[in-house]
């Protein structure tokens, strides 16, 4: 994958990305979580913690092993650059449907953070007080509240009709598609700079 | 004869100059008119006195009523567009008048149109533009309004002053500067006509903003081309220096950023006056139109573009306004403004047929006028094509080739070329006439024949549609989380990128902005994941109330105690039933959801007891209040609303937690205290306002797992967890609810009335949003029970009610 994304990218913006990342890690070869927090504008994002996380999440990171990573080194970098590349035209059916699932599990990794493959209602709820924690007058009781109807909403949509006796656990990788099934992620989810110029790749 | 606004129009300076004075019959006239006055006349006949408003309003009725009968034929509308058929209607129209009076009275003249016809128009485009899709394609838009225009004007002038040189057409009196001021005009896509058209057509919310931001934002460029042009043509074409070439391109930038800054300025103003009219509601609309309809004037004083300004006011102001002003004039403001622009849109095209009729003005030269068709068509294809091409090396979301074709095929062009075209001066355009012949026929093939010929098109090439979704919820959430993610990643990579700037603006804006522009309480509430969680949680509320109705569950509310009085059926929706029902009334009030009693007594007319009332509460109790109930004083000056936020918050509260307890993490041991029971015991009497009596307001935030073992701990009254209602504990007086009128009694305590306490509610299982999945296994809830395979009335314990 990482290879495929490098054929992609012109040497160009792979310098660029080096430079950044140098400067990030202040010259060393790897980057840990504390180099991040010396980005100024980062600070004001409400879910900073979540994007760092996921950088060293070993889930992203194509590691067969689980957990977090302590630091990452720029292959790894451009890995999780690499979830946020544009889609391109000619693309056909299979690699569109591939290329969505991996951003979506991308996401599906942020939202789920005890790694069990599974959105519980408490990590939903972590997710979205984070989300609207930047409203100063938005109350935790009402981000509660939207939390939780979101969450019904989510189960209403991969399960339908529950008896009374079932039991949601929590949303699954395959629920979530099921959630985005309307909504062109691909179209979504990108970062400009990332734009595809087929050039060889880098050195 | 007279004419609206007519007479000869004086040369302009600047400027769209509009000095075409209205002909009024004058006090003098009407009274040498009424012949020898010799007696007292009891009724006399002033038709003079009234003439002109009788006339406008006269059309506007006309107008109006044609819209209605066309809409009778669904099959003709589905296939015309409605602007198409207007035309047609005038021409007919005008084709009468003509031949009753040999003289062209009515006329679509540039003064009217300019002044009050288009202005609404603009306004409205404005203030319901979404911005964000607005603004995320904004490289694009202006790319095509600015250089697309001048691309057009450009080509088509000069071909047609090519072919001139040529001699095909003949002789005419025209220099390269004429046609230069022709094509100018002509090549501008036009707002209404685009609007007219592709209403009716929904082709996605991309293709749509493109093609209408276009036609919006290439005002400026129109403006400068024909002031530039017809100076030109004034000072001569042989006496045009660099100098004013340099100046015209200037001119450019002067006019459309002072356009731009006039309309921000005034969405700035509005903003501010808004935010102070807290104690005259009754007059917040019309601020709305009075300073938005100023910045368009005030922008045409100043020779700027108009048109701009008057966007850009709607666009700015939008979200304060729409923040600061109560619902009820939002509404208003809403209403009033589609009004007016669909009625302003109606006239001009009416007016656009009924002008053509006016054999003055015709002269006929096939060369030109196929000529102008082709090129205009032609060019139009070719500078979509080749700046499409550039676009696509800097979108994101490319441009493909059906976008490109409904793009070309969507360049319509209206009445604004007609008005400017009306605004020439005669003596110094001496082929005025042609132009205007060739104006009329343009606008007629592009809106009569390319506007019938769009929907099929756009059904053939199967263009990616509009899709109508409910917003939902997950949706609004995620959309926020990828903002958030995705300008990270553009700080992490050191890019400023798209995101970052939106990302700074909306920085900006909370912490400055909206502090200065918004109300206080405004500002609290104004998360729009917020709203659509309100959104949601009424439309469950409404359906709920619906699907009870249809079940026939909540039958109490609409026939009264004694059965042999209304005796109706509610297993199959009636016609007549839809009337009186009380989804009905919810639903029709847009975005005033009205529970109160009290204005639903006065629609209703079958007999009305306690019982309804007490009924009424009690569904009150559980939904999430409205945001306004207004009592009906009649008050000129105030509408008296009900300011019980707080209130609504706790219900809204109150009711999700209840919905909840079939997630693992929150496992609700309903625990109940016994203390609590005696409290309710001894408090049934007063009044008391605590949450108490709905006792699962305590969900235990520390460890949830835990109250899995509070279920046993058996110091709950009740056998059963679920809320434990002591109202409906079996024993007590049953004269509770006819002590206390409901209405006045607290809050708090839920009173059923006395069939629901034989027979609780239905509460379908079907919507998604307000059931509970699972409850405990011992819950005897009427939710789960409603919707068993027997439909038999059945007796609960009434200790638990989940609602």
């Amino acid at each position: 994958f990482l290879s495929l994304f490098l054929l992609l990218v012109t040497s160009e913006q792979i310098e660029h990305l080096h430079r950044r990342f140098k400067q990030l890690s202040g010259d060393q070869p790897t980057i840990r979580k504390e180099h991040f927090d010396n980005i100024p504008d980062l600070e004001f994002n409400p879910i900073r913690s979540k994007i760092v996380h996921a950088f060293f999440d070993k889930r992203n990171l194509r590691q067969e092993s689980d957990g977090l990573a302590d630091e990452i080194n720029f292959e790894d970098f451009l890995t999780i650059m690499s979830y946020f590349r544009p889609i391109e035209m000619n693309m056909d059916e299979e690699q569109l449907d591939h290329f969505r699932k991996e951003k979506l599990k991308f996401l599906f990794h942020m939202y789920d953070s005890d790694h069990d493959g599974k959105i519980t209602l408490q990590e939903y709820r972590n997710v979205v007080e984070e989300l609207l924690s930047g409203n100063p007058h938005l109350e935790k009781e009402s981000a509660r509240s939207i939390a939780d109807g979101a969450m019904m909403e989510a189960a209403s949509i991969c399960v339908g009709q529950m008896e009374p006796d079932q039991v949601y656990e929590g949303i699954t990788f395959e629920d979530f598609l099921k959630i985005w099934q309307g909504i062109d992620i691909e179209t979504k989810m990108h970062v400009r700079f990332l734009n595809m110029e087929t050039i060889a790749q880098c050195h | 004869s007279w004419s609206l606004g007519g007479g000869t129009p004086q040369a302009p300076a600047g400027g769209r100059a509009r000095s075409c004075p209205v002909r009024v019959m004058g006090p003098a006239e009407r009274s040498s008119g009424d012949g020898a006055a010799d007696t007292f006349h009891i009724v006399s006949f002033r038709w003079h006195h009234v003439q002109d408003p009788y006339i406008i309003a006269l059309w506007i009725l006309v107008a109006s009523l044609a819209k209605i009968v066309f809409h009778l034929s669904h099959k003709v509308t589905h296939v015309v567009p409605e602007s198409a058929l207007l035309i047609v209607l005038g021409l007919f129209l005008g084709g009468i008048v003509w031949a009753a009076d040999h003289i062209a009275s009515f006329t679509l003249t540039p003064n009217v149109f300019f002044f009050y016809l288009l202005p609404p128009i603009v306004l409205d485009a404005g203030y319901f533009m979404p911005n964000r899709l607005f603004f995320g394609n904004l490289g694009t838009i202006l790319l095509y309004a600015v250089i697309g225009t001048v691309w057009n004007a450009a080509t088509t002038g000069l071909s047609l002053y090519g072919v001139h040189q040529t001699g095909i057409m003949g002789d005419l009196n025209i220099g390269l500067l004429d046609f230069l001021l022709f094509g100018s005009l002509i090549a501008a896509v036009d707002p209404v006509a685009v609007l007219a058209v592709f209403e009716e057509v929904h082709v996605n919310e991309v293709l749509f903003i493109i093609v209408f931001g276009e036609s919006l934002l290439n005002d400026a460029v129109t403006v400068v081309l024909y002031n530039v042009f017809e100076s030109f043509v004034t000072i001569g074409a042989e006496n045009v220096t660099g100098v004013d070439c340099v100046k015209g391109i200037v001119s450019f930038f002067v006019v459309s950023l002072g356009g731009t800054l006039v309309g921000v300025a005034f969405a700035f103003l509005l903003s501010l006056v808004t935010r102070f009219t807290k104690h005259v509601r009754i007059i917040e609309p019309g601020f709305v139109f009075i300073i938005s309809y100023l910045s368009y004037l005030t922008a045409e004083m100043l020779s700027l573009s108009a048109i701009l300004a008057i966007t850009f006011c709607g666009i700015c102001c939008q979200k304060y306004v729409k923040a600061n002003i109560s619902e009820q004039s939002s509404t208003t403001v809403r209403y009033t403004m589609k009004m007016m622009a669909s009625g302003a849109e109606t006239i001009i095209f009416m007016f656009l047929g009924i002008s053509a009729v006016n054999p003055d003005i015709w002269t006929w030269n096939t060369a030109f006028i196929l000529l102008t068709l082709v090129f205009i068509s032609v060019f139009r294809v070719i500078g979509v094509v080749i700046q499409t091409w550039i676009l696509n090396h800097y979108r994101m979301v490319q441009l493909g080739i059906i976008d490109q074709v409904v793009m070309s095929y969507g360049g319509l062009r209206g009445a604004v070329a007609f008005a400017l075209v009306a605004l020439l001066d005669q003596n110094k355009i001496k082929a005025k006439n042609l132009f205007v012949s060739t104006t009329i026929i343009v606008v007629f093939f592009t809106v009569i024949f390319q506007g019938l010929t769009i929907k099929p098109l756009v059904q053939w090439l199967k263009v990616k549609k509009s899709e109508h979704r409910e917003p939902k919820l997950n949706e609004k959430l995620h959309g926020r989380a990828f903002d958030h993610i995705l300008s990270a990643i553009e700080d992490i990579s050191g890019q400023i990128g798209h995101n970052y700037l939106r990302d700074k603006w909306t920085n900006f804006d909370r912490k400055i902005l909206s502090k200065v522009l918004m109300r206080r309480s405004a500002q609290k509430s104004r998360d729009r994941i917020l709203n659509v969680f309100h959104e949601l949680n009424l439309k469950d509320a409404i359906s709920y109330v619906a699907e009870g109705e249809r079940r026939g569950s909540l039958a109490f509310i609409r026939s009264p105690s004694t059965d042999n009085i209304v005796n109706v059926d509610f297993s199959t929706p009636r016609q007549s039933a839809v009337e009186a029902s009380v989804s009905y009334l919810l639903r029709e009030k847009a975005g005033s959801v009205c529970l109160d009693m009290q204005a639903l007594e006065q629609r209703r007319k079958s007999i009305r007891d306690t019982e309804d009332t007490v009924t009424h509460h009690t569904l009150q109790q559980y939904l999430y209040k409205p945001r306004q109930e207004h009592r009906h004083l009649y008050s000129r000056h105030e509408i008296i609303q009900n300011e019980d936020e707080k209130q609504d918050k706790e219900i809204f509260h109150r009711t999700m937690r209840k919905r909840l307890d079939s997630f693992k993490g929150t496992k609700l041991g309903i625990n109940r205290s016994k203390k609590h029971n005696k409290i309710h015991k001894r408090d049934r009497g007063q009044r008391k306002r605590n949450s108490n009596v709905i006792p699962n307001g305590k969900i235990p935030t520390e460890n949830p797992v835990q109250n899995f073992t509070l279920k046993e701990k058996g110091n709950c009254c009740a056998k059963e967890p679920g809320i434990d209602n002591p109202v409906f504990s079996a024993d007590d007086d049953q004269s509770i609810y006819v002590k206390f009128p409901p209405w006045l009694s607290n809050e708090d305590t839920v009173v059923p009335s006395q069939r629901a306490r034989v027979q609780i509610p239905y509460s379908p299982n079907n919507f998604r949003r307000l059931t509970p999945f699972r409850l405990s296994n011992k819950s005897v809830d009427s939710f789960l029970l409603a919707d068993g395979p027997e439909e038999r009335p059945r007796t609960f314990l009434p200790e638990s009610t989940h609602m």
